[in-house]
């Protein structure tokens, strides 16, 4: 596998109240990938998370208020677009990814040119930290995305996912707020933009707890599907098939 | 129907009354101002006017005016609304936009406050 150029892969990572993982998250990813640099995006956390994720090496990107995660995400985009990047990776700062499936990211964005591969815990079945009121709705996500994206998508709901330069600029304008990941995958599809899955381990979170509970994954479900729908029939110019 | 006439015309005034109250001591812009006193307005002048309400029910095919009257005043009710869901809308995309803005033009500024330091 090749050694990223300097400024062409940034590592990203959105991180709300995760003073319990951050450090360790920035460490590994430091560790596995020398030189590459790491952008936590800190989304006004009440903690140490910042403080924590620059004394481990990280840039920080400091949000003057809570934007929620795609709002999070949305930012690292915008500044790694205007920094120039050609790729940018996004890790969780609960450590549920693990950085040494990065270059493998890195490695099918390059070679493949899709403008998005998504790390995905169901092509190798290695999914036995997901609940079960999750992997309903990922079955369910799956089925409601097949003929909207013409493509079986394993893992919808994975946040492990690497971009390119094209993707970057499409989401730095236009990026979901709540709960992104399906979204984007329709707004990609919008663009006739490609993507691909690659297997990839999750762990369980290192820290914290998940801010979907019970009651949230209803919601989940019902924002999601009124964001898919809303994105499947919003206006845009047509442009040429890739 | 006098009663729920009266009512409604009275609620009506203290609307108004409350919305340029509320312009007055900038509360309320103005241009926000407009779809309030727009339904306040409505709603005034269809409390007054029972020929009016009538011959919305006779359009409208109810049987009585007080139910055309309220249909009326919920369907105004929703437009200003609807309207005002737009402009937040529109005002929460402005703001993401503008904290995103803030948050990167801070880390560019932090970067060349150290480049300088280090030189």
């Amino acid at each position: 596998m090749s050694v990223p150029e300097p400024g062409s892969l940034l590592i990203v990572v959105p991180a709300f109240n995760e003073e319990g993982a951050i450090g360790n998250v920035v460490r590994e990813v430091r560790e596995t990938l020398p030189g590459v640099p790491v952008l936590v995006i800190d989304d006004c956390s009440i903690d140490n998370t910042a403080a924590l994720a620059r004394e481990a090496g990280a840039q920080v990107l400091p949000l003057p208020h809570h934007l929620g995660l795609g709002g999070a995400v949305q930012a690292g985009y915008k500044l790694a677009f205007e920094l120039g990047y050609d790729y940018v990776i996004r890790i969780d700062g609960d450590g549920q990814h693990d950085p040494a499936y990065i270059m493998k990211i890195y490695e099918t964005l390059r070679v493949t040119g899709c403008q998005m591969v998504i790390g995905s815990r169901y092509l190798n079945n290695d999914h036995a930290h997901s609940s079960f009121i999750r992997g309903l709705g990922i079955r369910f996500f799956r089925l409601v995305l097949w003929p909207i994206l013409g493509q079986y998508v394993h893992d919808p709901t994975s946040g492990f996912v690497g971009v390119n330069r094209e993707a970057l600029q499409v989401f730095s304008k236009s990026f979901p707020l709540e709960y992104p990941e399906i979204e984007a995958l329709v707004v990609l599809q919008r663009k006739a933009f490609r993507f691909v899955e690659v297997p990839c381990r999750m762990r369980p979170r290192a820290a914290g707890k998940s801010s979907i509970t019970a009651l949230k994954s209803l919601y989940y479900i019902i924002h999601v599907l009124l964001g898919v729908f809303v994105n499947v029939l919003k206006y845009e110019p047509k442009r040429r098939k890739r | 129907m006098d009663g729920l006439m009266n009512f409604l015309t009275g609620l009506s005034l203290v609307l108004i009354a409350l919305v340029l109250f509320s312009v007055r001591r900038s509360h309320i812009r103005v241009e926000y101002s407009v779809s309030w006193l727009g339904a306040a307005l409505t709603l005034l002048v269809v409390s007054r006017s029972e020929a009016l309400m009538n011959r919305a029910a006779a359009i409208l095919g109810l049987t009585t005016a007080p139910l055309a009257l309220l249909t009326l005043v919920g369907c105004v009710f929703l437009i200003v609304l609807f309207r005002l869901s737009v402009l937040i809308s529109a005002l929460k995309d402005a703001n993401i936009a503008l904290a995103q803005r803030v948050a990167v033009l801070e880390f560019h500024l932090r970067s060349l406050n150290e480049k300088i330091q280090t030189r």
